[in-house]
């Protein structure tokens, strides 16, 4: 069944229509509409405060929308899922803070994100078969952790943390991934490469980013989506975003 | 063959619990022996007694173990434990209710004693059944299987989790004595379930009879902890820990967190009320105080101390403990409680990792890290 | 109509004081000794009529047969059974004789019907000359015996009564004679009277004759009936109300100590059972030990003390143990288990395991008599207040002092606080302090509720969590709600399902309804929750 009303002909990978949400009377989120086309590399800005992270939970099915249609590849309503089936269908979420299991190794993350035997029953009698144990390998290589390979994921520092987070989403091929501000405490050098990795994994599948550091959505080189107060204040590349006045006010304070 | 090998291979890669195994298997053939080969008297005879006791402590290292792969794994702390432990023992306590037949005090062939006691007429309809020692066994599975599943069907769906999930434990437990002491209930009341006879057709109190459930009781042990081995290290187990230390990680990679739960609550029940089964006949009296929340609580105390997150650990804190419990309640009883609570205190503040920790257990690595992160947060914020 | 003019006269001698009577009366006396049950009735009217000082004090002890005479001398007097022996003292106080035999004194015999008619009569008189309780006492006891005969004697005090309690009671025991007429004159304003009566004399007495007379009465009774009926279905439903408010405010007094060092401050104190227990046992120290002289007060002053005592544990445990284990909420669990352990071997050690006993102060003690339906214990109702009052100055010293802004602070952002210069770990050990000090004041409340023993707070500390965590954590005014509606609950379901059931059931609903509100009634909604 097709979700999308007819008279837009595009495909989206995801579509968010008239999304609103609201805790104790504050809306976090206010009538926002967003399409993210396949194949896409978005990035979000927005102040402090301008529903980013609630705009993630709302995708990831942590948190359920007041009102307003969420759609995942034209067909499948994201309200009537949790985060584990929308994390089987295919969206990623990489969060702020890295989140590895700390009390495991690298190898042993990597292993649990692999995609697919994901029931009890199957994960019981779970063998690693020589084809994903080579991607296990390769996906080691990507983010750069061969040295790693055996190290606890606690162990880490935080950017290669940051990495073995993004690997491990990798691993669960999704077709959307969400990514919370990557760059955060990362060093010049880590951030670079950082997008460089994000920019590698969007040549499989759609990216949005969120993030704050200016320098790191300039490296991305994308459609940049302006967030104020829960709702969309402007879209464009990123030179066309600093000069809208609206952005500026919000930024720069009026 | 290939497929009993595939089972048995976790627990005998690992060094302390192929240890642990193998005591229990050199107590397993050398108590029997200095028990019924070794005349009374003789310097070497182990008695009928401590055969008992041990048998005893070896149930708790079972629900101690139980508890372990709940707590230690997963992190549900569960207050209630003693339920599963306590329902396990009353199927067995009815069927053994069942094998006295007309010997009882009223010597009715028909109704146990305290019922004949409350101007029964009638068995009621759940008593039906529990003369056979087949469908007993089935419900000392079934009965803490189907609690756990519906408790934690409901728990884990709504995501109750973390203390909360802790008090609601200690509140279903609490609720259950508070039931099983109501004598309309049809469990015995406040005198539970006692004066059995045999049990398969032998004497309960025979020596060969004591000596043959002590056995058994450590078959299960060993058999337990090579299934929770098992789990722990196959895949499922690595979601549990993951579910442990970053809930809502695990759920968005897409695993169903509350599934796991559901399985290893569910598994730990069954442990837990195979082990009372075990402890009912060997201490020949199955009444609402093991409902008691103190019970379930002491359980986590020999995990605690044993070191959580180890599945030996948690054997070893249950016998450390217990054999404690009963040199201190013989030697001075008014010191036990003083103690028991300082071990809570002391475990907690000062060695987190417990008694296997202090021998170096890896698995727990994750809780100090925690603990250390938190230590360092409160630091900065009082100085 | 003969008895009616006896006592016509009777009404007569006790206010006027009829002299002439005076002879009559000491024959009247000597009749008691010597007359048959016949003559002794008659007798006692006169007694009655007599107006003497000491006649309802003779007529009380025929009653209660106290009233003997020595047989040597056929003296009229008190006696008492001691040892064996009888002490006998002479009407008038003068002659006193210590240690007489059985046989040496003789008591003045009563049957069944003098004693009814005694009880009228000492009714009667103290209808009339009686204190103001006495009067209110004669009154509501007479509602069991009036008759016909009564109801002069009735009239008269009617009339010199000025207190309108007792006018009401008088008239309703002159209705209770008129219903039994069937002159739709008489029975009509008669039945409206009892109608408004809640006794249950009147609807024993209404019951009885719900079957004679004309038809039209019978179903006017029947209507009075009921609506009494359900004025005392309505008054029992309040009572239960007030059980419930009862039992919720012992239920608030123990959980809203916790509900600042679990809701406030995230600490999960499970040795506060044993806080509320330190209570209990201040208590029973300042009232056995400090000062037992005075047990009325000793109650009042064990408040503070308590306060101190176990605030001054809770700094204690604070200090010692929790602040190590912040953030860590599981393990907070296990260590203050194990103090809780420790606290009540401690007590059982120094004082004893057995339970003690704690006096109830006499201003605290006997009831509140609203209606004939409903009456309120004063203890209970002095916990209601005082739970109340608890809760109200909590309230107000969080929302209102300095120390409750700081607290306030500290608990939503530590390091914002202590970056500016609030020593975040003094505020936690005074706000644990403070959740442990109330947990005190519960105890010396609870003293005054149920037996002081080793085991007391074990009793209440699941129940404090439930009514915390129902309530929604972090929020007193939810607390305050979800202790009273449990209260109230429980003592509906009581009556259906028996004590330990309906708490069972209460049990099973909060276990339900966390799963449904994890967080509670009150609760926070919104990501800083998750976070």
């Amino acid at each position: 069944m097709n979700m999308i009303p007819k008279h837009l002909e595009q495909e989206a990978v995801l579509y968010l229509d008239g999304v609103s949400v609201s805790f104790d009377g504050f809306k976090a989120i206010n009538n926002l509409s967003l399409i993210i086309k396949p194949g896409e590399l978005r990035a979000i800005i927005g102040p402090n405060g301008a529903g980013k992270t609630t705009m993630m939970d709302l995708i990831t099915g942590k948190t359920r929308p007041d009102e307003g249609t969420l759609v995942f590849n034209n067909k499948i309503d994201l309200t009537k899922h949790d985060e584990a089936d929308i994390a089987n269908l295919g969206i990623g979420r990489k969060f702020q803070k890295p989140t590895v299991i700390e009390s495991l190794t690298v190898w042993e993350n990597l292993e649990l994100a692999l995609v697919g035997g994901r029931s009890v029953f199957k994960s019981l009698f779970h063998r690693l078969s020589t084809e994903q144990n080579d991607k296990l390998q390769s996906n080691l290589e990507l983010i750069r952790l061969e040295e790693a390979r055996d190290k606890l994921a606690g162990d880490l520092s935080h950017g290669q943390k940051q990495w073995l987070e993004i690997g491990m989403l990798i691993l669960c091929e999704p077709e959307l991934l969400l990514v919370d501000e990557p760059a955060a405490g990362m060093t010049d050098d880590e951030t670079m490469r950082t997008a460089e990795l994000l920019k590698e994994i969007n040549k499989e599948r759609s990216v949005v980013v969120v993030e704050h550091d200016m320098e790191f959505i300039r490296q991305l080189d994308t459609t940049v989506t302006v967030l104020h107060e829960g709702r969309v204040l402007a879209e464009g590349t990123l030179d066309q975003v600093q000069k809208n006045q609206e952005v500026i006010d919000v930024y720069l304070g009026r | 063959m290939e497929y009993l090998k595939a089972f048995l291979r976790p627990t005998i890669r690992d060094v302390a619990g192929r240890r642990m195994i193998m005591i229990l298997a050199v107590v397993a053939i050398v108590v029997p022996i200095l028990n019924l080969a070794v005349p009374q008297g003789h310097f070497l005879h182990v008695s009928t007694f401590t055969v008992t006791l041990l048998g005893k402590y070896i149930c708790y290292a079972m629900l101690a173990l139980a508890l372990d792969l709940v707590w230690g794994y997963v992190g549900i702390l569960s207050l209630g434990h003693g339920a599963f432990f306590a329902l396990g023992g009353y199927a067995m306590g009815m069927y053994l209710m069942r094998q006295i037949g007309d010997r009882g005090v009223y010597g009715n062939p028909d109704l146990p004693d305290f019922m004949v006691f409350l101007n029964w007429q009638e068995l009621p309809w759940y008593w039906h059944g529990f003369d056979q020692f087949w469908f007993a066994m089935l419900m000392v599975i079934l009965i803490p299987a189907t609690l756990a599943f519906v408790f934690g069907f409901l728990a884990f769906r709504s995501r109750v989790s973390g203390v909360y999930l802790s008090i609601i434990t200690q509140a279903l437990v609490y609720s259950l004595m508070l039931a099983f002491f109501l004598n309309d209930l049809g469990f015995g009341g406040n005198n539970g379930l006692t004066d059995f006879k045999d049990i398969l057709g032998f004497n309960i109190q025979a020596d060969g009879t004591r000596v043959v459930i002590f056995l058994a009781s450590i078959f299960f042990l060993v058999l337990f902890y090579a299934i929770c081995r098992f789990v722990v290290v196959s895949k499922a187990g690595r979601v549990l820990v993951s579910i442990r230390d970053a809930e809502p990680k695990t759920r968005f990679i897409g695993y169903r967190v509350e599934n796991y739960k559901l399985f290893a609550f569910v598994l730990s029940a069954i442990i837990a009320g195979v082990a009372g089964a075990l402890y009912v006949p060997q201490v020949g009296i199955i009444n609402p105080g093991e409902f008691s929340p103190i019970n379930s609580i002491e359980i986590v105390i020999w995990v605690a101390l044993g070191g959580r997150g180890t599945l030996y650990g948690a054997v070893l804190g249950a016998l450390i403990v217990n054999y404690a419990k009963t040199w201190f309640t013989g030697a001075f009883p008014e010191v036990w409680l003083f103690a028991l609570g300082a071990l809570f205190v002391i475990s907690t503040l000062f060695f987190p990792k417990g008694v296997a920790g202090i021998f170096g257990g890896k698995a727990l690595d994750a809780f100090n890290r925690a603990a250390d992160k938190y230590r360092k947060r409160s630091g900065e914020a009082n100085s | 109509m003969k008895i009616v003019h006896r006592l016509m006269l009777l009404v007569l001698g006790a206010v006027l004081s009829v002299s002439s009577l005076a002879d009559e009366y000491s024959d009247a006396l000597n009749t008691l000794i010597k007359g048959n049950f016949k003559e002794k009735a008659k007798a006692v009217e006169v007694i009655a009529a007599s107006g003497n000082e000491q006649s309802v004090v003779i007529l009380e002890s025929m009653l209660e047969g106290n009233l003997f005479y020595r047989r040597s001398d056929n003296l009229l007097g008190f006696a008492e059974l001691v040892d064996k022996k009888y002490n006998f003292k002479s009407l008038d106080g003068t002659e006193t004789e210590e240690g007489l035999g059985k046989r040496k004194v003789k008591k003045v015999s009563v049957n069944n019907s003098l004693r009814k008619q005694l009880r009228g009569l000492i009714a009667g008189l103290q209808l009339i000359s009686g204190t103001k309780a006495q009067r209110k006492d004669a009154a509501l006891n007479m509602l069991s015996t009036v008759d016909e005969s009564m109801v002069p004697l009735l009239n008269s005090a009617l009339k010199q009564e000025k207190e309108n309690s007792i006018k009401k009671l008088l008239m309703l025991n002159i209705a209770m004679v008129d219903i039994d007429s069937n002159d739709e004159k008489i029975w009509q304003p008669a039945l409206s009277t009892l109608r408004s009566s809640l006794e249950s004399d009147v609807r024993n007495k209404l019951v009885s004759i719900q079957e004679v007379g004309p038809e039209e009465k019978q179903q006017a009774i029947t209507d009075a009936l009921q609506s009494i009926e359900g004025k005392v279905n309505f008054y029992g439903g309040v009572e239960n109300i007030f059980f419930g408010l009862s039992l919720g405010s012992v239920l608030l007094l123990a959980a809203v100590g916790l509900a600042i060092t679990f809701g406030v401050m995230g600490v999960i104190n499970m040795a506060h059972g044993e806080m509320i227990m330190l209570g209990a046992y201040t208590t029973f120290v300042i009232q056995t030990y400090v000062m037992p002289n005075w047990v009325d007060g000793s109650v009042l002053v064990a408040i503070p003390v308590a306060f101190m005592v176990t605030g001054a544990f809770g700094i204690l445990i604070e200090r010692t143990v929790i602040r190590y284990l912040y953030g860590r909420p599981l393990e907070t669990l296990l260590a203050t288990f194990g103090l809780s352990l420790i606290l009540q071997q401690l007590v059982r050690t120094v004082f004893s395991p057995l339970n003690q006993s704690v006096a109830t102060p006499s201003w605290m003690s006997g009831s509140w008599a609203v209606n004939g339906a409903l009456s309120l214990t004063y203890n209970r109702l002095y916990i209601i207040g005082f739970s109340l009052l608890v809760f109200i100055g909590l309230i107000f010293l969080l929302r209102r002092t300095y120390f409750g802004l700081q607290m306030r602070a500290v608990t939503q952002n530590r390091p914002m606080a202590s970056s500016m210069g609030i020593r975040t770990g003094w505020v936690d050990a005074l706000t644990f302090g403070l959740g442990s000090g109330v947990a005190g004041i519960a105890g010396v409340a609870l003293s005054q509720l149920t037996n002081v023993g080793p085991n007391l707070g074990q009793g209440y500390i699941i129940d404090s969590f439930m009514v915390v965590v129902f309530g929604g954590v972090g929020n007193l005014w939810g607390t305050l709600v979800a202790a009273f509606s449990l209260g109230v609950v429980n003592k509906f379901l009581e009556p259906v399902a028996g004590a330990v059931l309906a708490k069972i059931l209460v049990l099973i609903f909060i276990i339900l309804f966390i799963q449904k509100r994890p967080r509670g009634m009150f609760a926070l909604k919104g990501r800083a929750v998750d976070g």
